[in-house]
């Protein structure tokens, strides 16, 4: 009888009561899976709470509203699943059930409120695609009246390809040089950089914008542009990149630099042919990343950047508008027409973001040193054409240079 | 084949150890220095940010004084300016998100590494990966056009019946009046605050996740083999191991809310007093501040900022590395103790 044991316990134990004391042993518990009993307490449940609810609303109750019906009705389904699952099982059994519904619904919350953004946002923006003026013109010819079939946002989409790309030519070489820092070097000053690089993905984006404006813009008086905007993103996209990198360059296994190493190349040459396409498809994934972020920064541009109507394709002289940024101005310019187009910009910074993420896990999926099956060939290839190269140096030598006598061959 | 060992003598002097420091030859020299021209630059930019933050911000700082922090409005030119609104009010949104955010990140941080089965866990993984990139301005928008309309309502309805509870109050609002709209309960710290209970919630649900899996399988069997149900068992071992990444990442998400810009930006309507009715229509915040006045003239009114800028910096690096600590303390000490 093991529920002696407990009467006997020092303050302070755990209480373990068996739920069934006499009569058969009791079956182990179920944990996971789907059963019938358990689907059709949840159905029965959700028909229960729908039907009550809906003669609360439209009948019986003072209640109205959409969410005021939500509300009611989760509350109803979540007493009611209580109720019939505490028909077959214990106490434990009922709260599991409980907080399982409860848990799983926190995530139907998440998957809701990304739809309800995505969805909205193409309902509202996709009307001004159907023209094709959206893409191949600037606002400069459309008024607050004007119709969605005059004027667009190339300018937008223009600035937005060059703030970006200037920000990740900056960026790219500086941040992977700085992860290599990290990984390469030793002693105090590296552990320093890595905190402040941490620090610094902490820093609220509008004040790097505001950085930038007041040194590059007020202090050395350039005007606002497009290359100041992308200095903005720059320090928004710059440690992003780094930890990104940092952590795939950490990944790589110590004993392939060991080997370049061994085989007497400079460290350089280490970091060019060892390091770094090892971590290729890891890094390639933080840019990728960092290049979706940087996209859809808004205050940084709002800052630097200044705001036109016009297409400008110069990014150093004049200011330049970016897609986020359009979206910004023109949906809280209130004018419908502008709003939609708003909305426009938004969607296509939405496909713009789901695109580059889709790209990030098609690459990132793999990690250091996972090579695909094309790599694999080539690698392949390039180590026959090293032993024929090494072959040919031995006959011109007339010494041999590699043992390929049996037992030594490399396999 | 035999070997034989003979042992070093100890004595003998001509043993010293072996020097084994490598030789760096030029190009190693030159390739050293690059690395740490990379690695210092980024010292600098963040140095400098800092350093020009506060010496610009402190010349307003200088002139306004104390008065900085406990004056509500913001007319830097006639020198009567402070933060005391705009610091509340970013609080206010944060932590009102926070309250949202919370149970949402920790629910769908545990459905993903306990509840779902394989297929849906990519998916949900997936789909907290996206929401964690889309832009800010997007989320700004849709709740300045989407979620605003519906959700005063919402607040209406916790104003009439929950009103006696100070922050849920709307002052000047008659809550019983049938009629009711934005003028009272739109463009308020509340419907802010869900749009970045929404934006922090990713990244405070992805730190939660990693937290959750680690937690080690000898102890979640263990509490299976002692009768727990699969609650039982997040109950008393995942949620323990994952304490320090729960607090971290609900912190961490903290400290991005109280840098949101854009979305506070669209939809709170900015007032420059201590609003603590989050229910009703007006808020403000350091970022949407600086993004709506840098325009202004004046070299002393940008200083002004600068210091507002200054303040929400050193908060956000407080919160930021608290977060930091409680999650790298955490992760050395999640082992199991079998």
């Amino acid at each position: 009888m093991p529920a002696t044991a407990a009467q006997s316990q020092a303050p302070g134990e755990v209480t373990i009561r068996p739920s069934v004391s006499d009569g058969p042993p009791p079956l182990p518990r179920r944990v996971g899976g789907i059963n019938r009993s358990g689907v059709l307490n949840v159905v029965g449940a959700l028909v229960f709470a729908i039907t009550v609810t809906s003669l609360l609303f439209g009948r019986l109750g003072p209640f109205s509203g959409p969410i005021g019906f939500v509300f009611v009705m989760f509350a109803l389904f979540i007493a009611s699943y209580a109720a019939l699952v505490s028909v077959s099982e214990d106490g434990p059994a009922v709260l599991n059930a409980v907080m399982t519904v409860l848990i799983s619904s926190t995530a139907v919350i998440a998957v809701l409120a990304l739809f309800s953004v995505v969805f909205f946002t193409f309902v509202k923006g996709v009307p001004a695609w159907f023209h094709t003026n959206f893409f191949t013109q600037d606002l400069s010819s459309a008024g607050p009246e004007a119709p969605l079939d005059v004027g667009g946002l190339q300018h937008a989409m223009v600035g937005t390809l060059w703030m970006v790309s200037i920000a990740l030519a900056i960026t790219i070489p500086s941040g992977i040089t700085c992860a290599l820092y990290l990984n390469e070097a030793r002693g105090r000053v590296p552990r320093i950089v890595r905190t402040v690089v941490e620090a610094m993905t902490a820093l609220p984006s509008v004040l790097a914008g505001l950085f930038i404006f007041s040194t590059w813009i007020l202090t050395f008086h350039f005007e606002k542009s497009g290359l100041a905007a992308a200095f903005a993103l720059s320090v928004e996209m710059l440690p992003i990149i780094i930890r990104a990198s940092d952590v795939v360059l950490r990944l790589v296994p110590g004993n392939l630099k060991e080997a370049s190493a061994a085989l007497g190349a400079p460290m350089w040459r280490t970091a060019l042919t060892v390091t770094l396409p090892t971590a290729r498809s890891g890094l390639i994934t933080g840019i990728i990343l960092a290049t979706a972020r940087g996209i859809g920064e808004t205050a940084p541009v709002l800052l630097t950047a200044g705001y036109t109507t016009y297409l400008n394709t110069d990014p150093i002289h004049g200011p330049m508008v970016s897609l986020p940024l359009a979206a910004f101005e023109l949906v809280s310019s209130g004018i419908d027409n502008y709003v939609t187009r708003g909305f426009g910009a938004a969607a296509f910074l939405l496909v713009l973001v789901l695109v580059l993420f889709i790209l990030a896990r098609l690459i990132g999926g793999r990690g250091p040193g996972n090579v695909s099956a094309r790599q694999l060939r080539r690698a392949m290839r390039m180590s026959h054409r090293d032993l024929e190269r090494f072959l040919a140096a031995e006959s011109r030598a007339q010494v041999p240079l590699l043992d390929l006598t049996e037992g030594n061959a490399p396999a | 084949m035999a070997t034989t060992f003979t042992p070093p003598q100890p004595d003998s002097g001509a043993n010293k150890p072996r020097n084994i420091r490598g030789v760096l030859t030029g190009s190693d020299r030159v390739y050293l220095n690059i690395l740490l021209a990379g690695g210092l630059a980024v010292l600098v930019l963040t140095l400098l940010i800092a350093t020009f933050l506060s010496t610009r911000g402190l010349q307003a700082l200088s002139v306004a004084g104390f008065r900085f922090l406990t004056t509500e409005q913001w007319q830097p030119d006639a020198h009567n300016f402070g933060i005391a609104a705009v610091l509340t009010g970013t609080v206010f949104i944060a932590v009102t998100a926070l309250v949202m955010s919370f149970p949402l990140a920790i629910g769908t941080a545990l459905f993903i590494s306990e509840l779902a089965p394989a297929v849906v866990k990519r998916f949900m993984i997936f789909v907290v990966d996206l929401l964690a990139a889309v832009p800010s301005v997007v989320y700004g928008i849709w709740g300045l056009k989407y979620l605003e309309g519906h959700v005063v309502g919402v607040s209406h309805w916790i104003a009439r019946w929950f009103g006696w509870i100070p922050i849920f109050n709307v002052p000047g609002a008659h809550p019983d009046s049938p009629v009711y709209g934005n003028a009272s309960y739109g463009a308020s710290t509340f419907i802010t605050a869900i749009v970045v209970a929404i934006m922090m919630l990713p990244i405070q649900c992805s730190i939660m996740r990693e937290a959750f899996s680690q937690a080690p399988q000898g102890e979640r069997e263990g509490a299976y083999a002692l009768g727990a149900t699969r609650w039982g068992m997040i109950r008393s071992v995942v949620l323990p191991f994952g304490q320090g990444g729960v607090i971290g990442g609900t912190i961490l998400g903290l400290g991005r809310a109280l840098g949101e810009t854009i979305a506070v930006l669209l939809i709170i309507s900015p007032v420059f007093r201590i609003n603590p009715h989050i229910l009703g229509t007006g808020g403000n915040s350091v970022a949407a501040l600086i993004a709506s006045h840098f325009g202004e003239a004046s070299r002393f009114a940008l200083s002004a900022l600068m210091a507002a800028g200054l303040a929400l910096f050193v908060l956000t690096m407080i919160v930021n590395f608290a977060a930091s600590a409680i999650i790298a303390r955490s992760r050395s000490g999640a082992m199991s103790e079998v």
